[in-house]
């Protein structure tokens, strides 16, 4: 890139091209996953109607609920109207109830974001301070032993999956305490353990993400710079190491606060969470096709809009990312 | 370092973690083989005096609701539930491999859509996958199998691909190429070999990983079936009788946890034992002193007094002394040049002089003066002030040294922010003043943009502007211009000459160019080993120099009056290494002079005429040859 292109593009140029190339990726990715979903139910070996319905069911009714979906159209005819449905809103009707599927959803999505987006705050407001914290208390190979401690703590705690650290939780707090509720919802009490069990994993994995960050950072020549400055430690560390550690955390630690999101329907579960994921186990196991495929729809949709917010705080952080795109 | 498999893996089980990991996988192994042979029977039978208990001395873990023991249950159950989380992973690795090396096989647009499929997979957690891929193949042990391994495919595809990536393009590979082998062949014979290990690695820590997706599929009920029951399925059953016997819930989840650490850690410990950290040993607590070098010239109006200043790191086997007893002064506007070649210990002098040191460093002199403050022991607190204002650095890689992230005028600001007490506003209004006094053309604008947008010349300029954001009364310069194309050199000289003139700034100018800093200063110290051996000025009739590692950098110079048929005059040997100095002189192994006595004793730094200090035995005051007589021509100066 020349200097005059740079000059020319420094206003709202380079965002606008960041913003509509990255909207246009997510509407690929969109359109790919919408694709995916409706071939999930066309993938199933043999009848899904039939599987639903049970063996003994009556051959009208099969028929019937086979018209209900449209799986006596041909594929091509399916897809449009799918496509066509999703675009006013309409995820199908549940094979089970008879519902509209977005129907269940509207019902059960507040509740799996009531308890997603606490943890993901619990999981940001813990991991970073404490990574940058640990990273300066063990920078240049000072307190060996902290290091020690942290690294193994972390490692053994990010190694116990969420639903069973919602296990252990409830046996020990609910169960042996009685502090808490043991499942379900009902106010605020009732979302402590959930979300506590959905964070504490990634927040270890994270933080642990941050230090590693933080120390590559701290031995970056601008950090010298900054300490030539006279600067106070904590300006240092927090203006001048913080945000270049951030960038490489976020790219790093993208996939991982998606993963949040698929950790959430074990944690459901463990807690009866009348949530989308003690939803599409059911529908699973009971093969109400059309509404695990709208949950699946919302799940991606979620993972998709995730990577589009860490792109974009990417660029915000990082100066350098919204210029190479373009 | 080995690079067969089988050294790196002996190697890991000699860590810590590796060998701990790897006793824990053999007894999960151990379990898994012998646990239904042993305790089938104990698992199943049932005792009807004890329904749905808690734990006891006859049933550990409790019982379930028929009465059969949680313990053995537990035991039995590694058998189904390991070789599950192994299947799964073979199917997996197996067609991550396909699906990840197919692209170089295929014609290009269909390789194309695997890679770009692969690519969007990836981008989702795992667990979504799973879920996904059991809706189509139903519920059931079977179903969760395939669902398992298939969501383990994508992330092995494209690790497979980075690594037949970099194999690909080696030199092996395309002359296997031009040698007229087949893709497949080359596929199977040249490329698989070498991704082995990684893979293998990898499908370790993932089978660690399918088992936690396996016992959560089987957790949700999706996964294994009653009467079969794998962790997951007895931590179901266990999770509906928590009230009566947690144990029921928490064993088979402890046994979970277990299993996967022994995967996950055995892997992690064979991948990471290549980069494996050496152990700390622990040298003395404090450097020994070093033969003491000839006091610093005493100047009541000093800027910079340096007397016996050292520099010392704890190495391997005890301190390692990279700057040895230094002593020098700079005087208000004096220009100064440091040169010597690289592990001199010049770049270790300037960070010292500006307290830039950082632990386990460690700087100690006898004394060590700015502006007349001492700069040991007082407390930064004190100093910030006074250094942020007075004493400017200059660092060598103008690329790196500011931070990508913020706007020039911002980084030059925050120093009178911090300092001076400024506005935000009056800083950068400074701030683009002082670009404007390093020349840098549309200032106002220029301070808006991040480092990225400027060439190296100009951020090295805003550097220098930044250290003129105070009012600096020493500019330590290390290198400045030994990133920079020889034009842009010579005009930020000349720019760090005219900041001297005007202000009456001291330069400290570290350079491995003699040429350079000849040009610049009007007196050298000449650095070697960790030691100043020569300190002489650039022009008048003290310039000869006498030491012979002077005279042999300066015949190393070239200009264009130098003989090109004749071969590039080059020290012969090279600088001893700080932690294996000799006894006598550092130099001595490489210098035509040495004697007997350089071998053995360490000549102290010594004046031979005014304003020149000389540290060596057998010093040569002729004059060099030719017009390179004096040290200021030596470069070709103005």
């Amino acid at each position: 890139m020349t200097g005059a292109t740079a000059l020319a593009g420094l206003r709202p140029g380079p965002w606008l091209t960041f913003g509509i190339r990255r909207l246009a990726r997510f509407a690929v990715s969109l359109w790919v996953l919408v694709t995916v979903a409706f071939l999930m139910i066309q993938l199933i070996p043999g009848d899904p109607v039939r599987a639903a319905l049970g063996l003994t069911a009556p051959a009208e009714l099969v028929q019937a609920q086979r018209a209900a979906l449209g799986l006596d159209h041909p594929i091509w005819q399916q897809y449009l109207d799918y496509l066509g449905g999703l675009l006013h809103g309409d995820f199908g009707t549940s094979m089970l109830t008879g519902l509209p599927v977005s129907d269940v959803l509207g019902d059960r999505l507040p509740a799996t974001l009531l308890l997603a987006l606490p943890a993901y705050l619990v999981v940001i407001a813990v991991a970073i301070p404490l990574g940058l914290l640990f990273a300066v208390l063990t920078r240049g190979g000072r307190r060996r032993h902290t290091e020690l401690t942290f690294t193994s703590t972390t490692i053994l705690l990010a190694a116990i999956p969420e639903f069973l650290v919602a296990v252990a939780l409830v046996a020990f707090f609910s169960v042996q305490l009685g502090w808490f509720p043991v499942a379900g919802r009902d106010g605020v009490g009732s979302l402590l353990l959930p979300v506590a069990a959905l964070a504490l994993g990634p927040a270890s994995v994270l933080s642990r993400i941050v230090r590693v960050e933080t120390l590559s950072v701290l031995g970056n020549d601008f950090v010298r710079t900054a300490r030539a400055k006279r600067l106070p430690a904590r300006l240092v560390y927090l203006r001048h190491a913080l945000p270049n550690a951030l960038t490489a955390t976020l790219t790093l630690g993208g996939l991982l606060l998606s993963g949040m999101l698929a950790g959430t329907v074990l944690v459901e579960n463990v807690f009866a969470w009348p949530g989308l994921g003690a939803t599409i186990a059911r529908s699973i196991l009971q093969k109400d096709y059309p509404m695990v495929q709208g949950i699946v729809l919302v799940y991606g949709i979620g993972v998709l809009l995730m990577n589009l917010v860490v792109d974009v705080l990417l660029a915000v952080l990082d100066p350098r990312s919204t210029i190479r795109e373009s | 370092m080995a690079k067969r498999p089988a050294g790196s893996w002996a190697a890991a089980l000699r860590t810590p973690v590796g060998g701990f990991s790897a006793a824990l996988l053999v007894l999960v192994i151990a379990l898994a083989v012998l646990g239904p042979i042993l305790w089938h029977d104990r698992a199943f039978s049932f005792d009807l005096d004890a329904l749905g208990e808690g734990p006891s001395a006859r049933h550990w873990a409790g019982t379930d609701e028929l009465g059969r023991d949680i313990f053995y249950r537990v035991l039995v159950a590694t058998r189904l539930s390991v070789v599950l989380a192994l299947l799964a992973t073979l199917l997996g690795v197996v067609s991550g491999l396909v699906l990840g090396t197919l692209p170089s096989v295929l014609p290009r647009p269909v390789g194309r859509l695997v890679t770009a499929a692969v690519n969007v997979a990836v981008a989702f957690p795992s667990l979504l996958l799973v879920l996904f891929f059991s809706v189509i193949f139903g519920v059931g042990t079977q179903g969760a199998v395939l669902a398992v391994g298939l969501a383990v495919a994508p992330s092995f595809a494209r690790l497979a691909q980075t690594m037949a990536a970099s194999i690909a393009g080696r030199d092996f590979v395309a002359a296997a190429r031009v040698c007229g082998v087949g893709r497949i062949r080359l596929l199977l014979r040249h490329i698989l070999p070498n991704i082995g290990e990684p893979l293998v690695v990898n499908a370790t820590i993932a089978a660690g990983s399918a088992l936690l997706s396996f016992s959560g599929l089987s957790f949700l009920g999706i996964g294994v079936q009653a009467p079969d029951y794998d962790w997951g399925r007895l931590l179901n059953d266990g999770l509906n009788g928590i009230y009566v016997n947690p144990a029921a819930a928490l064993a088979p989840g402890l046994a979970v946890v277990l299993a996967g650490l022994a995967f996950n850690l055995t892997g992690e410990a064979v991948a990471g034992v290549v980069g494996v950290r050496t152990r700390a040993t622990h040298p003395a607590a404090a450097p020994a002193p070093v033969a003491r070098a000839a006091a610093a010239e005493d100047h009541d109006d000093a800027v910079l007094v340096v007397d016996n200043l050292q520099v010392a790191f704890p190495g391997r086997g005890g301190w390692t002394v990279p700057v040895r007893g230094v002593s020098f002064t700079v005087r208000p506007g004096e220009a100064i040049g440091v040169v010597g070649e690289s592990g001199s210990g010049k770049s270790l002098t300037g960070l010292a002089v500006s307290r830039l040191i950082e632990a386990p460093g460690v700087v100690t002199a006898d004394r060590l003066e700015f502006a007349g403050k001492s700069l040991l022991g007082t407390p930064e607190r004190e100093l910030r002030g006074l250094l942020g204002t007075s004493l400017a650095m200059v660092f060598q890689d103008p690329m790196t040294s500011f931070n990508p992230t913020r706007r020039i005028g911002r980084q030059l600001a925050e120093v009178s922010e911090q300092h001076q007490g400024l506005s935000r506003s009056k800083a950068l209004a400074r701030a683009v003043d002082r670009l404007r006094a390093v020349r840098i053309p549309a200032a106002r604008r220029r301070a808006r943009q991040y480092p990225h947008e400027f060439s190296g010349g100009m951020r090295q300029r805003a550097m220098i502007g930044m250290g003129l954001m105070g009012d600096p009364r020493l500019i330590i310069a290390d290198e400045p211009t030994t990133a920079l194309d020889v034009t842009v050199q010579r005009q930020l000289l000349r720019l760090l000459a005219r900041t001297r003139a005007e202000r009456d700034t001291a330069i400290v100018l570290i350079s491995h160019d003699i040429a350079v800093v000849s040009q610049t200063c009007e007196r050298i110290l000449v650095m070697y080993a960790g030691r100043i051996v020569e300190d002489l000025p650039s022009a008048g009739p003290a310039a000869t120099p006498q030491h012979p590692y002077t005279r042999a950098l300066l015949a190393t110079t070239l200009d264009l009056g130098t003989d090109r048929e004749a071969p590039l005059p080059v020290i012969p040997g090279r600088p001893p290494e700080p932690d294996r100095l000799p006894a006598g002189c550092a130099f001595a192994e490489r210098c035509p002079s040495a004697t007997e006595r350089c071998r053995t004793e360490e000549p102290v730094l010594a004046q031979v005429a005014p304003a020149h200090r000389v540290a060596c035995w057998h010093p040569d005051d002729v004059p060099l040859p030719g017009p390179a007589g004096a040290i200021v021509t030596a470069g070709g100066a103005e």
